[in-house]
């Protein structure tokens, strides 16, 4: 996590976070990724608990409470480590989010939303934007308002069926991918299987993210 | 490191706490109370804060100002609704609203730095030391301009901000130094002005928020005004007068209002007394708990959704909650309890004195930064999703709310027409789609090297500061270049025109200190008149009628000089007359040795 050169005393650097001839904090590397920066492998199906301890740890050594009594520049690196630290944090806790971020770094281009919905859902999605619009301009309270009602109550049950069904699908992945990392083989066969997982896994998240939003849409409509 | 004091500084009262022997203790004034009103008033001999300017509410509406914390870090517009309930006149420059005192227009900082300063004295006193540095307390859901308006506040009162906690944080320290707990917490803090609700997980000593939610305009005082209204609309239905035209009279009705509350969380039923003006005698009426329950039940409701928000937030149903812990004064309503208890299923912890925690909690994290606790750690939130503007007037956020601080997002910023040399950026804080539904923070010009358009690369940092108070930064990526950014705050003071209030407080002080000599002065003049009056009458026969007349005439210089503006002229008066009486002491002392003496043998004397 530490830099080669302490900035304070100019000797390399070789403890984890802390300069050892001087005791001076260092800066996180910027090139460091989160999954480096909290200490823990590329992988997905990462412990929970594990992870909070870390983060824990990592907060008693780097947060601003415990520099107020240090230099200015010494605060100032302790804010950006905290800073930097909160972010990997907050993006490895949640499952989802790490499986998006380390497809950023496995695949190297950034995380892209779809805008149109996935193909086998096609014409079910466009119906209901139908019965959305429908609902939109009828009367809450009318005979229709509550048929309509009750349809787009149907369908958001479906949608939120289909979701939980490609998390476990992802789940799978997940699984996959932390075992083919954990063989660390690199054969040919490994590659074709690792842009499988990567083209799959990102299809299915990209798909996860369309349908989260639909379904938000429905709730604040029909709430 | 000098010593660290703990503030909370509330809508209704004040209070300054320090840790002794490794527990938070509240600093009382000499009498033993515990709470400075948070009123500043005018009067005749200058400013005043505390108890005694409480009593000006009435007599001097409006010369004295109360409840200013609804006034920091906002603008006319947002309190426009309210403003026939204050007695003083509000107006506002440049965005921030100024409160007309005397010939002087005040901003909300300025009255808040008087508050300041009472506890500084008071904890200088009790201490006996210079105090310089403090961790004062917000509402959680303060936004940026509040934070900043209460930092400055601190500077203006001469002291150093060195953190801005959270009031339902702070709340949790306190409580979890106590207990000792692991798990799941929610803190229910409803004050005089403001309603706050966080939920916490404690672990091995970390206090992680989970999510925070609340109303920075909902309180005890929004309780009192229902109140206000029903008397003073039964006053001219039974007595034709319209009391808003007499705004010492609202005032009286205003403290009878929240007295009849405070007492309704004990009693079943309570009478309420009012003076009316112009002589014509008294209103009064009988007021029942289930009748004040009824009339405020839609305030307290309104704390309910952003209890259920936070929950939603964190990922938690009201089972995950292990404990509720009450904070504020208006939590001793048993209808709040009630509410609370219904909401999250259990009875909540009311054995903290909710007056106390938050100031308490404020002392263990002053004790934190000095480095005197090291086994507690708190993990806060930002309250509000921060972000900017972009085309069309919608808001892209970039900090989303309830994400530990501290925060930080980049952005990197471009031209789109060729040898452009600005790009202007405009910080928001909210949950809104569009730019106009969110509060806007300040905007900044970035400056930008005259190059073809979508060549310039600058990368603005924002970063949000364990205080929860935003940073800007900027670098351009092709030289690696930092440059200084000059934030103009929508809702706040300049930083100029802090320096200047800075500046104005030390003259104010000068005046301060003169006014405590003064005081001072009188007090010891007044005690030496006393006992050299009490000394002629009992000894006068002792000495020469020209030394009687001699004390009389240093007596009479002195009562005139006590009734003066000058400490200095007091204290030669006093030692004048010292001088004086310096004979009549000497044979008074003589004299009743003598008296001990007689009858005594002389071994026993000696």
């Amino acid at each position: 996590m530490a830099r080669s050169m302490c900035w304070h005393c100019q000797s390399a650097v070789t403890g984890e976070y802390f300069c050892e001839r001087c005791v001076k904090v260092q800066p996180v590397s910027k090139e460091a990724d989160y999954f480096t920066c909290l200490g823990f492998p590329r992988r997905l199906m990462l412990d929970s608990k594990q992870l909070e301890a870390k983060f824990y740890e990592m907060s008693r050594t780097f947060h601003p409470d415990f520099y107020q009594t240090k230099s200015p520049a010494e605060q100032a690196i302790s804010l950006g480590n905290a800073a930097v630290l909160n972010t990997a944090y907050r993006t490895l806790r949640d499952p989802i989010q790490r499986a998006e971020y380390l497809l950023g770094l496995e695949t190297g281009s950034v995380k892209d939303i779809r805008t149109s919905p996935p193909a086998d859902l096609f014409e079910e999605i466009l119906e209901l934007q139908d019965t959305l619009e429908e609902y939109r301009s009828s009367e809450r309270d009318s005979q229709e308002g509550r048929e309509l009602r009750t349809a787009l109550e149907t369908e958001q049950r479906a949608l939120e069926q289909r979701k939980q069904e490609m998390e476990t699908q992802l789940h799978q992945l997940f699984g996959e991918w932390d075992q083919l990392q954990d063989r660390g083989e690199s054969t040919s066969q490994t590659r074709v299987d690792r842009d499988r997982l990567l083209k799959h896994m990102r299809a299915l998240l990209s798909n996860r993210t369309y349908i989260t939003s639909i379904v938000n849409d429905l709730a604040t409509t029909i709430a | 490191m000098s010593r660290i004091v703990g503030i909370d500084l509330g809508t209704t009262n004040s209070l300054v706490a320090y840790m002794k022997d490794g527990q938070p203790c509240v600093i009382p004034d000499r009498k033993g109370r515990t709470m400075v009103p948070s009123v500043v008033a005018l009067t005749d001999n200058g400013l005043i804060v505390g108890d005694s300017a409480k009593e000006h509410l009435t007599r001097n509406p409006e010369r004295t100002v109360y409840s200013v914390k609804r006034f920091m870090g906002r603008g006319l517009v947002d309190v426009q609704n309210e403003l026939a309930y204050f007695p003083y006149q509000l107006t506002e420059t440049g965005g921030v609203i100024r409160i007309r005192l005397g010939e002087k227009n005040y901003s909300p900082p300025q009255i808040s730095a008087m508050i300041l300063k009472e506890l500084k004295l008071r904890a200088e006193a009790h201490l006996g030391e210079s105090i310089t540095k403090a961790v004062i307390t917000v509402p959680a859901y303060f936004n940026d301009s509040q934070r900043q308006a209460t930092k400055d506040a601190g500077l203006i009162a001469g002291l150093e901000v060195l953190r801005i906690i959270n009031e339902p944080t702070a709340a949790s320290l306190a409580y979890g130094l106590q207990k000792n707990t692991q798990g799941t917490i929610a803190v229910y803090d409803f004050g005089g002005g403001t309603f706050d609700i966080s939920i916490l997980k404690l672990k091995d000593g970390i206090f992680e928020v989970l999510a925070t939610n609340g109303d920075t305009h909902l309180g005890g005082d929004d309780l009192d005004r229902l109140l206000v209204d029903l008397f003073i609309g039964q006053i001219q239905e039974q007595h034709g007068i319209d009391l808003t035209g007499h705004p010492d009279h609202m005032q009286s009705v205003r403290l009878e209002a929240e007295r009849a509350k405070i007492r309704l969380s004990d009693d079943l039923k309570t009478t309420i007394a009012v003076e009316l003006p112009d002589d014509r005698g008294q209103f009064t009426r009988e007021l029942t708990r289930a009748q004040l329950e009824s009339l405020t039940i839609s305030v307290i409701e309104r704390t309910l959704a952003p209890c259920r928000m936070a929950l939603k937030d964190a990922g938690l149903t009201s089972k995950d909650i292990d404990e509720v812990v009450l904070v504020g004064g208006s939590t001793r309503m048993p209808l709040v309890r009630q509410r609370v208890e219904a909401l999250f299923g259990k009875p909540p912890h009311c054995h903290l004195n909710p007056d106390e925690v938050v100031a308490l909690g404020a002392a263990v994290q002053a004790d934190i930064l000095s480095g005197g606790t090291t086994d507690m750690l708190l993990l806060d939130v930002t309250p509000l999703s921060l972000g900017i503007e972009t085309m069309g007037g919608v808001m892209s956020s970039l900090i989303r709310r309830n994400t530990t601080i501290p925060a930080s997002a980049k952005e990197l910023f471009t031209t789109y027409v060729d040898g452009q040399t600005g790009v202007d950026i405009h910080i928001l804080q909210g949950e809104r789609e569009l730019v106009k539904d969110n509060r806007s923070l300040a905007r900044f010009r970035l400056k930008v090297p005259p190059l073809p358009a979508g060549v310039p690369r600058i990368e603005v940092t924002f970063l949000i500061d364990a205080n929860g108070i935003l940073n800007v930064t900027a670098t351009d990526m092709r030289t690696g270049q930092s440059q200084s950014i000059e934030v103009k705050p929508s809702y706040g003071l300049s930083d100029t025109e802090v320096e200047r209030m800075i500046e104005d407080s030390f003259k104010f002080a000068a005046d301060d200190v003169n006014a405590r000599k003064l005081i001072e002065a009188r007090l010891d003049a007044e005690a030496l008149l006393k006992t050299t009056e009490k000394s002629l009458v009992e000894a006068g026969y002792l000495i020469t009628s020209d030394e009687t007349d001699n004390i009389r005439t240093a007596l009479s210089q002195l009562r005139a000089a006590i009734d003066g503006p000058d400490p200095r002229a007091i204290r030669a008066r006093m030692a004048a007359l010292e001088q004086a009486a310096k004979h009549l002491n000497v044979v008074m002392l003589d004299d009743s040795l003598k008296k001990s003496l007689q009858g005594k043998k002389v071994t026993e004397v000696t």
